[in-house]
């Protein structure tokens, strides 16, 4: 196989380990995101995936190794930095302004892309209005792409957390991301919602090109979604590959079924 | 006020409004949270190019080309592109499995599809095999499509695109399609509409554009529709309804063809678009109504008290109101008050404030129903139809309005009631004859040139309005020689609003029992009131308190059956309550949701037996079809109710 060149990558997590006082989250991890690609990161429960999302966008600072993100070697990256930088997160337990509407909450991830001051925007007036309706148009076009016209207006506490799942992706988007991190995306849906949320990630994947990095429990889904499959036990990676390699390899069998020790 | 008159056929209609309507509204479509609009002139423009830009691929006079999707205004368009080069549009229900859409597409030998989104070209192209003339695909959405086989396949905007840089660049290109369009005749076929085949295979009903227009011509006239209605097009393109009240109509009055967003957002844009010409199914009308009722459950107490008082008043002033007849000078005050403080804001939520005339077909409508909206002053009317005639049959005049009848003959329209108590009709836009089914043709009319519905009927005495009793067919008899109209009792039961659908069983048995499906919205509802806790819809279903809440409505049936005298015989004497919904999906109701009462007794034949071998439980386990086609299997345990019939002449619960 041919070595991917540097550029290729867009991101690279070099030697990562994390403790929280005695609790070692991570230990020695290092993978790499390639540009356009969907990565799943599996393991059993503790196993440390979404404190690798954490340390991805810098909610938690590692205390050994590196992240290189679009060619810039960093040994922590800061909250700020990483949005800014194109990273956008969904939650595994959604996250969103429970009183406010889809179409709100979608706004609000144009923050970041909103360049006039907030006294412009509050006046809604001139240059400010202009900017509204052009991000208003992007959202339009996330709302249409997710198929949530019916339920625009709605506040999100009413909706079912399928859809909850579903606007967190609309706001996610919103950002315009290059690197879209999903922290398990399906988790508590019924199969249709699932269907209908894979499509979605793959939608996003092709139509936008956004690079994706997702934690998923549900095996199948991942299987049929990801590229590539970098496996976690214990905050060690046991196994990284595609999902076939993935799935022939002892070391994961045991960890996902047990082994008698 | 503007008809069709000497415009023979659609492409002379359109040609038509753009002249004379040129800069009124003709479409409008809610497209990223905007609605857009496109006026009869830039149709014109439009439907030209793409006709041409169809030319230019291949399609010919004569062609079908069918047109699977939701309301869109490009599928509209295809409809008139494909009309302007007298080629045959045939439009097929958007909701259809893969086998049916097989069988419509081979059967009308289609060479072009229009297909609204991916899901809809997935499916035309999982079946091309079976499809053997099919030519191209052209799609109205191109998201998903991006990386398709585009050999076969083309979105219509670019088919539009096309036909415009064609005609620009070649002026006898335009002479051609001016040429077709002149010589296109009414007796052309114009459509072929495929009936949703509660009988077995669907048949494709051949409609001429002369027919149509004519029919339409006096509908128009009748409710006095013009270029200043605005109808939302939101029933299935396929259905007759859809083609009819809002295609044909608004080409022949020239109003404005609204759109919906999705299917989802129907509610909403009814409300924004503010249509003043509005059909609905009766369920639509009932769903509508259990929504307000249930959210004035949760209303504060003052509220609901305003509610009450004013529906109240209402029901004893609105309809004469409405109507013009005298009224107390008291009655008129309060129903003024109402009108400020209830009547009206409840019609703006649910979209109605501007419509002048609505209809409601397909299924009988309960009276309760039917009054409560006419007493609120919304002035819905009955229509009955089916899609031999081009839709009306019958329909109630403005003022001459009775729940319980369709009404008398739409103008031009012959009725006549044969010996066997089936109604036959002769009207303008009756249909030319089943596509490719001489024999079935000649089956459907009268050697005197009258088409058979199929229903049976009688006018009312009092009021020489039609009424409609059943299915010809289905009209059948008990043991004892009683006369059963299985049809006229799930009806009775369906007014109630706990109950969704019902089957009654009754034909050659020495009783009648009936299946019955609850509405889970209303029932959870309830429940939710009363601290049932359940867990699914079979749960619910099998409920104890819901069983006793469902008897109670039999009973009420059964003592309404009681005092008349020809059906009291048909009283129910056991029914169950069925475990799951029945469903189009599963064969159980037809695509425009009636009930196929043969095969739901072949499906469910062990609760069936057991509803007359007297057992009280039954075991039952049913394949069903889930959304995305894939199937598996449910069971059930069903318990079964005895009921007391009022006026009995046997002891009750011979097997108890």
């Amino acid at each position: 196989m041919r070595m991917p060149d540097k550029s290729e990558f867009l991101l690279q997590v070099e030697g990562v380990s994390l403790t929280f006082g005695g609790v070692t989250a991570l230990r020695d991890v290092s993978f790499d995101i390639r540009k356009g690609e969907i990565r799943a990161i599996i393991g059993p429960n503790g196993a440390g995936k979404t404190s690798m999302l954490n340390v991805i966008n810098g909610f938690y600072h590692p205390n050994r190794g590196a992240i290189t993100f679009k060619g810039r070697t960093r040994a922590r990256m800061q909250s700020f930095e990483a949005s800014r930088g194109g990273i956008a997160r969904t939650f595994q337990n959604v996250a969103l302004f429970k009183g406010m509407s889809a179409l709100d909450n979608i706004m609000a991830g144009r923050t970041l892309k909103m360049r006039r001051g907030l006294l412009w925007q509050m006046l809604r007036y001139g240059p400010a209005l202009a900017e509204e309706i052009e991000h208003r148009n992007r959202v339009e076009e996330i709302i249409d792409f997710l198929e949530i016209e019916a339920i625009r207006k709605v506040p999100v506490a009413r909706l079912p957390y399928g859809l909850q799942k579903r606007v967190e992706l609309g706001r996610a988007l919103a950002m315009e991301p290059d690197l879209l991190l999903l922290d398990e995306p399906m988790a508590g849906m019924n199969l249709e919602e699932k269907e209908d949320m894979s499509r979605f990630i793959i939608d996003v994947s092709n139509h936008y090109g956004t690079t994706i990095a997702l934690i998923e429990h549900d095996m199948a889904v991942v299987m049929d979604l990801a590229h590539r499959v970098v496996v976690l036990d214990h905050g060690v990676k046991i196994a990284d590959g595609t999902p076939d390699e993935v799935k022939q390899n002892q070391g994961v069998i045991d960890a996902y079924l047990g082994v008698a020790h | 006020m503007v008809v069709g008159g000497s415009f023979d056929t659609f492409p002379k209609l359109l040609l038509r409004n753009a002249a004379q309507f040129g800069s009124r509204p003709a479409f409008r479509h809610k497209d990223l949270g905007i609605w857009q609009t496109w006026t009869w002139t830039q149709v014109a423009e439009i439907v030209r190019a793409y006709a041409a830009g169809l030319q230019r691929l291949g399609l010919q006079p004569g062609d079908t080309i069918a047109i699977v999707g939701s309301n869109r205004p490009k599928l509209y368009w295809t409809v008139m592109a494909a009309q302007t080069l007298r080629a045959i549009p045939v439009p097929v229900y958007s909701d259809a499995v893969a086998d049916e859409l097989a069988y419509v597409l081979a059967h009308a030998g289609v060479k072009f599809v229009a297909a609204q989104d991916q899901e809809q070209v997935d499916k035309v192209l999982s079946v091309s095999q079976r499809v053997p003339h099919l030519h191209t695909i052209v799609y109205d959405e191109p998201r998903g499509l991006h990386d398709y086989d585009h050999s076969r396949l083309t979105a219509i905007h670019d088919v539009i695109e096309d036909g415009r840089a064609a005609l620009a660049a070649n002026a006898a290109l335009g002479g051609q399609i001016d040429e077709l369009i002149r010589h296109g005749e009414g007796s052309d076929i114009s459509v072929i509409l495929y009936t949703s085949g509660t009988t077995g295979a669907s048949k494709g009903v051949m409609l001429s554009a002369r027919g149509c227009i004519d029919a339409a011509t006096d509908t128009v006239r009748f409710d006095r529709l013009t270029d200043n209605d605005v109808a939302l097009a939101y029933l299935p393109l396929a259905w007759v309804g859809d083609h009819y009240l809002n295609y044909v109509q608004g080409l022949v009055a020239g109003f404005c063809m609204a759109c919906p967003e999705s299917g989802e957002t129907i509610e909403q844009d009814l409300r924004e678009i503010g249509p003043t010409f509005y059909f609905a199914p009766p369920r639509v009308f009932e769903a509508m109504l259990t929504r307000v009722m249930i959210r004035m459950e949760d209303a504060a107490a003052i509220k609901r008290r305003m509610f009450n008082y004013f529906l109240g008043i209402a029901q004893r002033h609105g309809e004469s109101i409405l109507t013009g007849k005298p009224t107390p000078l008291s009655g008129r005050l309060l129903y003024a008050l109402g009108r400020l403080m209830v009547y009206e804001p409840l019609k703006n939520v649910l979209g109605l404030s501007c419509v002048r005339v609505a209809y409601t077909a397909g299924e009988a409508i309960g009276p309760d129903l039917f009054a409560f909206y006419r007493s609120i002053g919304l002035n819905l009317k009955q229509l009955y139809g089916q899609t031999e005639a081009f839709l009306y049959v019958t329909c109630q005049p403005d003022g001459d309005i009775y729940s319980d009848t369709v009404g008398p003959a739409a103008p031009n329209v012959d009725i006549r009631i044969a010996e066997s108590g089936e109604v036959q009709f002769r009207s303008p836009g009756m249909f030319v004859g089943y596509f490719k089914d001489q024999a079935k043709t000649a089956e459907a009319m009268t050697s005197d040139g009258y088409v058979k519905t199929g229903d049976a009927g009688f006018f009312d005495e009092k009021t020489g309005h039609l009424k409609i009793i059943d299915r010809a067919k289905d009209v059948g008899r008990l043991a004892d020689g009683t006369m059963f109209a299985p049809k006229y009792l799930e009806n009775k039961l369906k007014f109630f609003p706990n109950i969704k659908e019902a089957v009654a069983f009754g034909d050659s048995r020495e009783f009648v029992c009936a299946i019955i499906n609850i509405d889970p919205v209303a029932v959870a509802n309830w429940a939710e009131r009363n601290n049932i806790a359940f867990g699914s819809y079979q749960e619910l279903a099998g409920h104890p308190l819901v069983y006793d809440m469902v008897a109670k409505d039999v009973v009420e049936v059964n003592r309404a059956l009681a005092e008349g005298k020809v059906l009291a015989g048909t009283q129910i004497r056991r029914f169950l309550i069925l475990h799951k919904e029945l469903d189009a999906d599963d064969g159980e109701l037809t695509r425009t949701q009636k009930v196929r009462r043969g095969f739901i007794a072949e499906r469910y034949a062990p609760l069936v037996t057991a509803l007359y071998d007297g057992s009280h439980e039954a075991d039952i386990s049913t394949e069903v079809t889930f959304e995305d086609g894939r199937k598996g299997v449910i069971a059930a345990r069903i318990k079964i109710r005895d009921l007391q019939t009022t006026g009995a002449r046997e002891p009750l619960g011979r097997a108890a």
